[in-house]
């Protein structure tokens, strides 16, 4: 969320031993929470249906087969399934859930409504799907749905959104607090101070010492002109040590990590989901550019996910942070989510770049990606660990060159390397000493070959 | 023998008084000197200076403080992705589709690279049998679609209309008319499409006859009179160049655009010497053209000495003897022309562009007698269908109130018609008029209404180039404005919901591809089908309706004898103003396209301006001349021309090779209206184009003032090093050693003679791994057309810098085509040479002026990535360096600007960036504007000011064609390495390759023993390598 990552790092500090004092209470709360669903669990199981079904299994069984296309109080691609026991018999269910396609052919009044509710969607067959697996997930959808609680845990969609900033105003708060405390100290001193040397005079003490006329120590300083010369050369040092590195930096914009449109998060999309990098950024493999992926690849999966599980969220971005996040995304692809169409009416997603190179240097991704091998997370960083994205490498030229000196070209296989390269690599290997040969030995290191 | 010649680049070379001047211009690299004295001379100079010394120090700190403060805070860019990505569209990878070009000047199979959907770079189809090659023209056609100067939407006298309320009134207005009895009358463009022609019958069936006249800008009337009247269709024949040994042409400037061009590609072949044998190629003409420049013998004449000339050549031929009189040398060379002719037999062909019925119908009947292999009248091509009777008799109809509508399309007749004056009364006259206009021109302006057209990249289409020859056009972008085609207009006008796109796949499939996929026609953008029942041929057929235009028959006797005859009494009287087109601008279409207007004219080396060509003769006898001015820059007097009571003031230009008698213009120039101020440049020769007849007598006479040339013929010059040029003749070729008309340099080196090459002050770069580019340049092939020039502009982002600057010598093309002229009488040993073996060389008159009739070559320099590079050596930051696969290297960010390397570059191909050309509204062109910015090439940085650039080898196509091989893990194949210019040059003159693939073309080219390098003596060894240029002198 922040442009500048490391500003606030000493109000950051600040604000974590703040956190810890106040550890106490959110830790009763947490705990408070944390039993209460557990209560709230127990209770839905002991009085949640008459048969004997296994909610726990059934809600790992609809997690892995159902939620794809229903959730328990949403339309999605299929209907909302909380309470689906009352809604038809069990037998029905198992038909359909077993070959949906069947029952729609024999005409059942029911199956064929669905059928054309749904826009001739055909439901996927669970064949494997035992009757007992059935039972537990219709155990699993038969639970009441989750009151909002009183507690920290529900509350968390106004609390937590103060939580994004309550570090901020924390720092605030302490700062404030340790400011007033110095401030008072002072005056606490300056009062001591006086009161003492009230004491003193009234005891006859002569605090006004007899002081020695000596050399004030800056004319000493001044008079002695190989300390100044010295000093002068070390000052001048320092600052052009500074002034460099200032100046190195400028431009270099590690770290960058701009506030973008849709907060999205590489951690639970390339971490969590373990989604490859190029399965949405699939230009890197033919491309210079990597691609930032058109809102149509987002849909392939949030077409149907269309908020986060709960667990996803965190103290800082909480789930309906992230759901809000999608509805973005949904506002700007013009998907109704309620009809489950497209209206057309679209808007662009205007991210904010965040590798910028310069006009003047060309760079491949194909080169990299498909050729080389390189893993994105060599020059990108654990991107499935970020939750902003940020800028990792310093993108120089000193650091491009560096990975094209150290780096071993991969020609095993490749017919291109074996034809060129190949035959004359034993030669090659004589002539610069090597075993490997690097990408500057191949002339990756010219000038030209990255600007033109 | 190469070296005994010398050569010469403009007349004030040869002028005595001239040479302190043209000394400085070979001296010096940057003839203008940096005014630094301004700020650093002289007290007195500098109180009187506009800028002090104080002032400038201000100026210096306060942008040293603005650039790094500037330089802090880096700007936010935003990437912005698609919506719904397109299937076909991967950001960063080229598009590329088979389209069509079709003008109505220019007509050509093309590929178009496409980027992010926008179309960057237009190149030859090398899968098209016909017209596959893009000229200059064609190539920069992609730029005059990002047109600021484009009409954005239809208008209504002048205000914003809706399609739909333009289409509900023309329909109207169109049944108004028809009910009035009025004629409705369609004013068009060569389409040579099939699917329009059968649309234009279709609506005229529909409202009942519609008159449809076929209106080229610049006519080729005689020749469509001849053919029509020989073979019953209005078309031209069509050459294959390369079958024929013996090319005579009176006339015919078939290199450039003669009879719609595309013969270029077919002529080279027949260039280059193969087993001994190459064709000759005589021209008889009266201006210098590309096609005489190129020639073997090259008869200057007028054009009324031409057609008695052509009349001679029959009689030489038939033995009948025909009246007139030419010049003694003329007749002779008529002669021997006649004479190889005659012995070529069917290996001969004979062309002429001459504006007139007898010798178009005389060129026909020769080639059908010799049965040249050359001439195909079967499959004629259908490129140009104007008549100009019908035009004229439509102003006629217009002027008398006959005409209710009248519907323009692709045509500007008040900017290109002689009789402009009375078309635009006529045009008051007429109810209603439409226009379909890409530009807000001169009749768009006079117009009821304009109705925005859309560029041929934005649109759908098919033609028939030649007959069984079919051609798709297909959009390549979404249409950047809010424009229709013609086509729909006119399916809309017949309340036909169908587009036009739907209605070309229908009649393709019902009539043209006989079965086969229009996916596949689609993609391949051609089709060849000879028994297709629908032709062009149609087109301009339906002119039934209220009133038939008698269409002038043309009177042409039976007997080729009597075209003769009657072409014999063409008498001289006065002087001959003969109009001719410009290699780049044509007939001015492309007006405010600032790659053309920048191209320097392959033969005068002149660009922005069009001009008066006269012969040194003529100009002394007139008091005409061309002077150098101090800082090199070209000026010429002005000449006041008159043709029947019209006339206009014009600079002139001393044209080498001009007939004595002759003056040439170049029409295309001079347009005003949608045209930016500054490409306003010119004069237009449209007003003096009487009947469309290019040939037209003028008076002259010598007007005040003087011009400033924009001409880059002095430029760069190679400081009087004879050895640059090398020819040989064909007899020599085939009969010496290659060691005596392509010496190898040699230097001394420990006292000995070694080749220049082996001499190595350097040490020696290993060159064997990988690939290792080099070029070749057959200068034997090499037509001069320049397609190259504007490709690499196209390719690399050259910047355009406007007219004062190229005055300056600050032209940025990082190809040149240089021009030399040659004369042999001046040389003693050429006299040697034709006392030694008489009538081996063709002699012209000793003692003449050199500039009378001179030979040309043209030589295509760019850097020549010296192996050792005397650029390389003196950079004091290393922005320049050599790579190992033989690329000279330039980095523009590493530069500094010292401009040493240009100092010490032999060759001059170094060009500096004085300013900064793009987003800088001194330099008011396609980089100063979103739309134009759209046809830079996303992989090639546009450079900044203050740094050197040149040629760089298209580093960006070598790296991407190893890249793709790499990526796909595969050998490459010879040929797809290419640079822009190889790839844009249709004569196979330019090959580009990898010298360590021994197998390829250019491996080969480089053991040929016509190979030279530029300079070789100078031990650069630059990769790129040059063929000698072989003439074929033999007289019969």
């Amino acid at each position: 969320m922040k442009k500048v990552k490391h500003r606030y790092s000493t109000s950051k500090i600040l604000g974590l031993s703040l956190a810890l004092l106040l550890a106490f209470s959110t830790t009763v709360f947490s705990q408070e929470a944390t039993s209460e669903d557990a209560a709230s669990t127990e209770q839905a199981a002991t009085s949640g249906t008459d048969a004997a079904g296994d909610p726990a299994n059934g809600k790992k069984l609809f997690n892995s087969n159902c939620a794809a296309c229903h959730a328990l109080d949403k339309r999605m691609t299929g209907p909302a399934l909380r309470g689906v026991g009352d809604k038809h018999d069990k037998e029905w269910l198992y038909s359909w859930i077993h070959n949906s396609s069947a029952l729609i052919k024999a005409g059942d009044a029911d199956a064929v409504a669905i059928y054309e509710e749904f826009n001739q969607t055909q439901m996927t067959a669970f064949p494997q799907l035992s009757e007992a697996d059935i039972d537990d997930i219709i155990a699993y959808t038969m639970q009441p749905k989750a009151e909002p609680k009183q507690t920290a845990s529900t509350d968390g969609g106004s609390g937590s959104s103060d939580g994004g900033n309550s570090g901020g105003i924390n720092t605030n708060i302490v700062l404030g607090a340790l400011a007033l405390g110095f401030a008072l100290m002072i005056v606490m001193l300056y009062v001591v101070n006086q009161t003492l040397r009230r004491i003193a005079e009234a005891n006859g003490i002569a605090l006004s010492e007899e002081k020695e006329k000596r050399l004030p120590i800056w004319k000493a300083f001044v008079q002695n002109q190989f300390l100044v010369i010295v000093s002068v050369i070390f000052l001048l040092l320092v600052s052009a040590y500074f002034a460099y590195g200032y100046f190195m930096q400028v431009g270099v914009d590690k770290g960058y990590q701009p506030v973008q449109p849709i907060h999205f998060s590489h951690r639970i999309h390339a971490g969590d989901n373990g989604i490859d990098c190029k399965y949405c950024h699939s230009s890197a493999r033919v491309s210079k550019t990597s691609g930032i992926p058109s809102l149509n690849i987002c849909m392939n999966c949030h077409k149907n996910i269309s908020e986060v599980a709960e667990e996803t969220g965190t103290e800082k971005h909480p789930k309906e942070f992230y759901d809000a996040q999608i509805q973005k995304l949904y506002k700007a692809v013009g998907w109704d989510a309620s009809t489950m169409t497209y209206t057309g009416e679209t808007e662009s997603v205007k991210w904010v770049r965040i590798h910028n190179l310069p006009d003047f240097a060309y760079f491949n991704h194909s080169q990299h990606v498909t050729v080389a091998g390189v893993m994105c997370q060599e020059c990108h960083g654990p991107v499935e660990e970020m939750e902003v994205l940020e800028q990792y490498a310093p993108l120089t030229m000193g650091w491009c060159i560096n990975c094209h000196r150290e780096t071993n070209v991969k020609m095993d296989g490749n017919e291109y390397y074996e034809e060129y390269y190949g035959k004359i690599h034993d030669q090659l290997a004589k002539k610069y000493g090597k075993d490997e040969l690097t990408i500057g030995d191949l002339g990756g290191l010219e000038c030209g070959k990255c600007h033109y | 023998m190469a070296s005994n010649k010398k050569y010469w680049v403009s007349v004030e070379e040869l002028k005595p008084e001239n040479s302190s001047k043209v000394e400085t211009l070979k001296q010096n690299e940057f003839v203008n000197e940096i005014p630094v004295d301004q700020f650093l001379g002289e007290q007195s100079q500098e109180d009187s200076s506009a800028t002090s010394r104080r002032d400038f120090l201000k100026f210096v700190g306060f942008s040293t403080a603005a650039a790094s403060l500037a330089a802090c805070e880096g700007p936010v860019k935003k990437a912005i992705p698609y919506v719904v990505q397109p299937e076909e569209i991967r950001p960063g990878v080229a598009n590329y589709y088979a389209s069509t070009i079709a003008d109505g000047y220019d007509f050509a199979s093309v590929l178009v690279k496409t980027r992010e959907g926008r179309p960057i770079f237009v190149k030859n189809h090398d899968k098209a049998e016909v017209n596959s090659s893009a000229n200059a023209r064609v190539v920069a056609s992609v730029l005059s679609m990002y047109d600021t100067k484009r009409v954005q939407g239809p208008k209504k006298d002048g205000k914003d209309v809706s399609w739909s309320d333009l289409n509900a009134d023309v329909k109207a207005k169109i049944q108004q008319a028809k009910a009035q009895g009025k004629d409705v009358v369609f004013l068009t463009q060569t389409f040579a499409s099939p699917s329009t022609a059968k649309l234009v019958s279709e609506y005229s069936a529909a409202v009942g006859g519609v008159k449809h006249v076929i209106y080229d800008a610049v006519s080729e009337d005689a020749a469509l009179n001849a053919f029509e009247a020989k073979y019953g269709t209005r078309a031209m024949a069509d050459y294959d160049l390369s079958k024929a040994e013996v090319i005579v042409s009176f006339d015919a400037d078939f290199i450039a655009d003669w009879q719609g061009g595309g013969f270029e590609g077919s002529y080279a072949k027949g260039r280059v010497p193969s087993n001994g044998k190459m064709s000759r190629h005589v021209q008889f003409e009266s201006n210098m053209s590309l096609t005489g420049a190129n020639a073997d013998k090259r008869v200057a004449l007028t054009p009324s000495q031409v057609k008695i000339a052509i009349a001679k050549f029959y009689g030489a031929m038939t033995g009948v003897s025909i009246g007139g009189s030419l010049p003694e040398a003329a007749e002779e060379a008529v002669k021997a022309a006649a004479k190889q002719v005659k012995k070529a037999g069917s290996k001969a062909v004979v062309l002429t562009g001459l504006q007139d019925d007898n010798a178009q119908a005389l060129a026909l009947a020769i080639n059908e007698s010799l049965s040249s292999e050359a001439f195909d009248p079967s499959s004629p091509l259908y490129t140009r269908k104007g008549n100009f009777s019908s035009v004229q008799s439509l102003i006629k109809d217009m002027n008398s109130g006959k005409v209710g509508v009248l519907v323009m399309v692709g045509v500007n007749p008040l900017y290109t018609l002689a009789e402009a004056k009375s078309f635009e009364q006529g045009l008051s006259k007429v109810g209603t008029s439409v226009v379909f206009s890409m530009k807000e021109d001169e009749t768009a302006l006079k117009s009821t209404y304009v109705a925005a057209m859309p560029h041929y990249l934005e649109s759908w289409g098919d033609v028939e180039i030649k007959k069984g020859h079919y051609s798709l056009m297909q959009p390549t972008i979404r249409p950047l404005f809010d424009t229709m085609q013609f086509q729909d207009a006119l399916l809309n006008w017949m309340g036909n919901d169908t587009s036009y796109y739907e209605y070309v796949k229908e009649n393709w499939t019902t009539s043209i591809l006989n079965g086969s996929s229009w996916n596949q026609a689609l993609h391949d953008g051609v089709y060849k089908n000879t028994s297709a029942g629908v032709t062009a041929s149609n087109e301009g057929v339906v002119s039934e309706g209220a009133m038939n235009v008698e269409s002038a028959p043309v009177v042409l006797a039976s007997g080729a004898g009597d075209y003769a005859v009657r072409l014999a009494k063409s008498s001289v009287e006065g002087v001959e103003l003969m109009l001719y087109t410009k290699t780049g601008m044509g007939d001015g279409q492309q007006a405010n396209n600032p790659w053309l207007q920048e191209f320097p004219d392959p033969i005068t080396r002149n660009t922005w301006d069009n001009y008066l060509t006269v012969s040194k003769a003529d100009a002394d006898a007139w008091g005409f001349e061309n002077t150098l001015a101090d800082n090199g820059g070209l000026d010429g007097s002005y000449a006041k021309i008159t043709v029947n009571g019209v006339s206009a003031t014009v600079p002139v230009l001393i044209q080498p090779g001009q007939a004595k008698g002759s003056v040439g213009l170049a029409l295309g120039y001079g347009k005003k209206e949608g045209v930016q101020e500054e490409m306003q440049v010119g004069v237009n020769a449209y007003p003096f184009y009487f009947e469309g007849n290019n040939v037209q007598p003028v008076k002259i006479e010598k007007v005040s003032g003087t011009h400033e040339f924009a001409s880059v013929q002095m430029q760069n010059t190679l400081d009087g090093r004879g050895d640059i040029l090398r020819e040989t003749t064909l007899e020599v070729f085939n009969t010496e050693n290659a060691h005596h008309w392509n010496p190898q340099p040699e230097v001394s080196m420990m006292h000995q003679e070694v080749e220049a090459d082996e001499a190595n002050l350097w040490q020696e770069f290993d060159t064997t791994v990988g690939h290792h580019f080099n070029l070749s340049i057959d200068l034997s092939s090499c037509t001069g057309c320049g397609a190259c020039v504007i490709a690499c502009h196209a390719e690399n982002n050259v910047p355009v810098v406007g007219k004062s600057e190229i005055r300056k010598f600050r032209d940025m093309h990082w190809l040149r085509i240089d021009r030399y002229y040659s004369s042999e009488e001046s040389f003693e040993a050429d006299v040697e040479k034709v006392e030694a073996a008489p009538g081996a060389i063709s002699t012209y008159h000793e003692l003449e002026d050199p500039s009378a009739n001179p030979q040309v070559a043209f030589q295509p320099v760019m850097c020549q990535h010296c192996n050792h590079a005397p650029c390389e050596t003196v950079c004091p930051v290393a922005a320049t360096s050599h790579g190992r696969q033989g690329q000279n290297q330039m980095i523009y960010n590493r530069c500094v600007g010292t401009r040493y390397c240009a100092n010490n570059c032999p060759y001059k191909v170094r060009r500096f960036n004085w300013f900064l050309y793009a987003e800088n509204d001194e330099f008011d062109f396609h980089m100063n504007n979103d739309l134009g910015r759209m046809v830079l090439n996303p992989d090639v940085v546009v450079r900044s000011r203050g740094v050197m650039e040149k040629c760089s080898m298209c580093m960006q196509m070598t790296q991407k064609t190893i890249l793709d091989a790499k990526r796909e893990g595969r050998t490459i194949e010879d040929g797809e390495f290419q640079t822009a210019c190889s790839a844009a040059c249709s004569t196979g003159a330019m090959v580009f390759g990898d010298v360590n693939n021994k197998e390829s073309e250019i491996s080969k080219l480089k053991e040929d023993d016509r190979m030279y390098h530029l300079l070789g003596f100078k031990g650069t060894r630059p990769n790129v390598i040059y063929q000698v240029k072989v003439r074929n002198t033999e007289e019969a």
